[in-house]
C-alpha cells in the first residue's frame, strides 16, 4: 500500500490520479469487506466523482491540498451531510445528518476523499467492536480475533490496506488500543486540539478525535490537517494547528523518557519484553531512560468507569425518539421514550447509562462521581510530577495482543481492563501515541505507547518515528 | 449477589434512564453493575478530603461568542431527519394524561 504522503505527492504532481488511487482503494475494500465487516457505508460513486473533481483541479493548476486524492475512512460517529451515520447503534439507524463535522470539512479542504463510514462499538463503548449493532469487525491480521475498539473499523481499514489513513475517536483508548491490536499507528491528541463539532458525544470531557495510519509520518500529516481552533467547539484550544510533519525526524537525543511500571505491570510477557526493547531502542537513539512508578495510574480504571458513564448517561438522554433516528410508537410520550430507548440501545450502552445514572444519583454522588473527579485531580498532579522529571513516558498500549471473539463479552471488567494503560491520558487531557513494536502471541503485533503532556505531539511523533525505524516497519 | 448494589437500585435507575428491563436483564445487570461498583471501591475508599474535583482537563473557562445573528440549520433539513414532523415542528404522542 502506498502511503498518504506518496499518494498526495503523486496526485499533486500529476504522476498519479485521484481516480486511480480511489479505484485501488475501492477494489481493496471489495476484496475483503464482506469477510471483515469494516465499513457500514461506502459511497463508491460519490467517492469516484470527488476523485475526478480533484484531478480536474490538478489539471487546472490549482493547489488541491496536503492530502490531494487520498482515500480516507471515517468512524461512524462523525457527522457527514446526507450520509448515514449510526454510531454503531440501532437507535440512529437510517439517520442522515444535516451538517458536517468540522473534521469532515477540514479533510475535504485538504483534498482527501471520504469514501465511507467504519464500524465501531455502539456509541464508542467497547474495546473489540463486538458491541456494534451491525456485527463485529474482524482483525485483518487474524479474522478469528477482534480488531480492538471502539474504533475497530477505522483501524481495520488501514491494517487491511483499504485506505492509507482513517479517523477514529478516543475516549479511554479507542484509537490507541485498536491501533495496537491491528499493528498500525494511532494517536490520541491533546484534548481540544481537534474540534469535536459533529462528533456524536459519548463522554464530552474525555472524547477526542485522532488519526490512524500505517506509519508515523502519515499520522502526523493527517493530524496537521484536522487540528486547529474551531469556534463551534467551546472546548477547542485557542491556537492554530501545530507543525508536526516537520518534526517527525527530530529524533530523541537528550530527551528524558520515563519507563512507567504501572503502564506494563500485568501485561503478557511478550508485551513487557516489547516495551523493554522499545526503551532500549530509544536509549540507543540518544534518549535518557528513567524507570518510574506512578501509583495513581492504578486508580484510572475506576475513575474512568464512573466519569465516562456519568457523562454518557447525560449525553445519551437526547435519544428519545423525538428528533432523530428510531421511534417505537406508544400511546404517550414517556412510553414512547422508554420503548424507543429499550429497543434502540444495546446491552453495553444500557449498562453504562445505568451506571452513570446511579453514580450521579442522590446519596451516591459523593461516594462515586464526586470521588472520581477528585481522583482525576490526583491523576493530573501525578502526570505533572512525572513531567518534572522526564519529557515523555513509555509503556504498553494494551495488556495483550488481539484477543479472540467472545473471550471477554460476558465479563465487562475483563473487557474494561483492555484500556487500563490508555485511560490515564484521557483523564488528564494529554496526548499519546501507539506505535507497533515487536510481536507477541501467534506472531501478532504489540503496540507500545508514548505519552506526553498537552501539546507535546511533535515530540511524541519524533519518538514514535525512532521506534518505527528501529522496529524496521518502514 | 452484590453487596453494593441491590436489584431494586437497578430497577430504579432503569426507570430514571427510561429503560425497560426484563426480569432476566435485571438479574444480569445487577450482578454486572455490582462488579463495576465493587471495582470502584478502590477509589470510593480513598481519603480525599481537601482534594479539588476536576470536571474538565485544563480548567476550562466559559467561552462566549459575539451575540450576532447567524444562519442555523435549515428547518426542513432537520425535520426531514426526524421520525415524525407536522406543521414545521417535531410531532410526538400525547404528553398529558386525562384530567383527573
Amino acid at each position: 500500500m502506498r502511503t498518504a504522503f506518496e499518494i498526495a505527492r503523486d496526485v499533486r504532481a500529476g504522476a498519479s490520479s485521484a481516480e486511480v488511487e480511489m479505484e485501488r482503494s475501492l477494489s481493496a475494500i471489495k476484496a475483503r469487506n464482506d469477510e471483515l465487516n469494516v465499513f457500514l457505508y461506502i459511497d463508491e460513486e460519490g467517492a469516484l466523482a470527488l476523485a475526478r473533481r480533484v484531478d480536474e483541479r490538478v489539471a487546472r493548476g490549482e493547489d488541491v491540498g496536503a492530502l490531494a486524492g487520498v482515500p480516507i475512512a471515517l468512524k461512524d460517529n462523525l457527522c457527514q451531510t446526507g450520509v448515514p451515520t449510526t454510531a454503531g447503534s440501532r437507535i440512529l439507524e437510517g439517520w442522515r445528518p444535516p451538517y458536517n463535522a468540522t473534521v469532515v470539512e477540514l479533510i475535504e479542504q485538504s483534498g482527501a476523499i471520504v469514501m465511507g463510514k467504519t464500524n465501531m462499538d455502539e456509541f464508542a463503548m467497547g474495546s473489540s467492536t463486538e458491541n456494534s449493532a451491525f456485527g463485529p469487525t474482524k482483525n485483518p491480521l487474524d479474522p478469528s480475533r477482534v480488531p480492538g475498539g471502539s474504533s475497530g473499523g477505522s483501524a481495520a481499514a488501514v491494517a487491511a490496506e483499504m485506505t492509507p489513513i482513517s479517523i477514529g475517536s478516543d475516549t479511554g483508548g479507542s484509537i490507541r488500543q485498536p491501533a495496537a491490536l491491528c499493528g498500525i499507528v494511532g494517536v490520541k491528541p491533546t484534548y481540544g486540539l481537534v474540534s469535536r463539532y459533529g462528533l456524536i458525544a459519548f463522554a464530552s470531557s474525555l472524547d477526542q478525535i485522532g488519526p490512524f495510519a500505517k506509519n508515523v509520518t502519515d499520522a502526523a500529516l493527517l493530524l496537521e490537517v484536522i487540528a486547529g481552533h474551531d469556534p463551534r467547539d467551546s472546548t477547542s484550544l485557542p491556537e492554530p494547528a501545530p507543525s508536526l510533519v516537520a518534526h517527525v525526524e527530530d529524533g530523541v537525543k537528550g530527551q528524558r523518557i520515563g519507563l512507567v511500571r504501572e503502564l506494563y505491570d500485568g501485561a503478557d510477557p511478550h508485551v513487557v519484553a516489547s516495551v523493554q526493547a522499545a526503551a532500549e531502542a530509544l536509549r540507543e537513539a540518544g534518549a535518557v531512560i528513567q524507570e518510574l512508578s506512578v501509583p495513581e495510574f492504578r486508580l484510572g480504571l475506576s475513575a474512568y468507569y464512573l466519569i465516562g458513564p456519568a457523562e454518557a448517561s447525560s449525553n445519551l438522554a437526547r435519544y428519545d425518539g423525538v428528533r432523530y433516528g428510531l421511534r417505537v410508537g406508544a400511546d404517550d410520550v414517556t412510553a414512547m421514550n422508554e420503548a424507543t430507548r429499550t429497543a434502540g440501545f444495546g446491552a453495553e450502552v444500557k449498562r453504562r447509562i445505568m451506571l452513570g445514572t446511579y453514580a450521579l444519583s442522590a446519596g451516591y454522588y459523593d461516594a462515586y462521581y464526586g470521588q472520581a473527579l477528585k481522583v482525576r485531580t490526583l491523576m493530573i498532579d501525578a502526570f505533572a510530577n512525572a513531567y518534572q522529571k522526564v519529557d515523555l513516558l513509555l509503556g504498553a498500549t494494551t495488556p495483550s495482543v488481539a484477543f479472540n471473539f467472545g473471550s471477554k463479552t460476558s465479563d465487562p471488567i475483563a473487557m474494561y481492563l483492555s484500556d487500563v494503560y490508555t485511560i490515564p491520558t484521557n483523564l488528564a487531557g494529554d496526548a499519546a501515541i501507539s506505535v507497533p513494536f515487536g510481536t507477541g502471541e501467534a506472531g501478532l503485533p504489540v503496540g507500545v505507547q508514548l505519552l506526553g503532556p498537552g501539546r507535546s505531539e511533535a515530540r511524541l511523533f519524533a519518538a514514535a518515528r525512532v521506534l518505527e525505524v528501529a522496529g524496521g516497519s518502514s | 449477589m452484590s453487596e453494593v448494589l441491590r436489584r431494586e437500585d437497578v430497577a430504579k435507575v432503569a426507570r430514571l434512564a427510561r429503560l425497560i428491563l426484563s426480569e432476566a436483564e435485571l438479574d444480569l445487570f445487577t450482578e454486572q453493575l455490582g462488579q463495576v461498583l465493587e471495582h470502584a471501591k478502590d477509589i470510593a475508599a480513598l481519603e480525599l478530603e481537601g482534594v479539588v474535583a476536576t470536571a474538565h482537563p485544563f480548567g476550562l473557562i466559559n467561552v462566549v461568542r459575539e451575540d450576532a445573528l447567524e444562519p442555523s440549520l435549515a428547518r426542513d433539513a432537520v425535520l426531514d431527519a426526524a421520525p415524525d414532523a407536522e406543521d414545521g415542528r417535531f410531532a410526538v404522542p400525547r404528553i398529558m394524561g386525562e384530567a383527573p
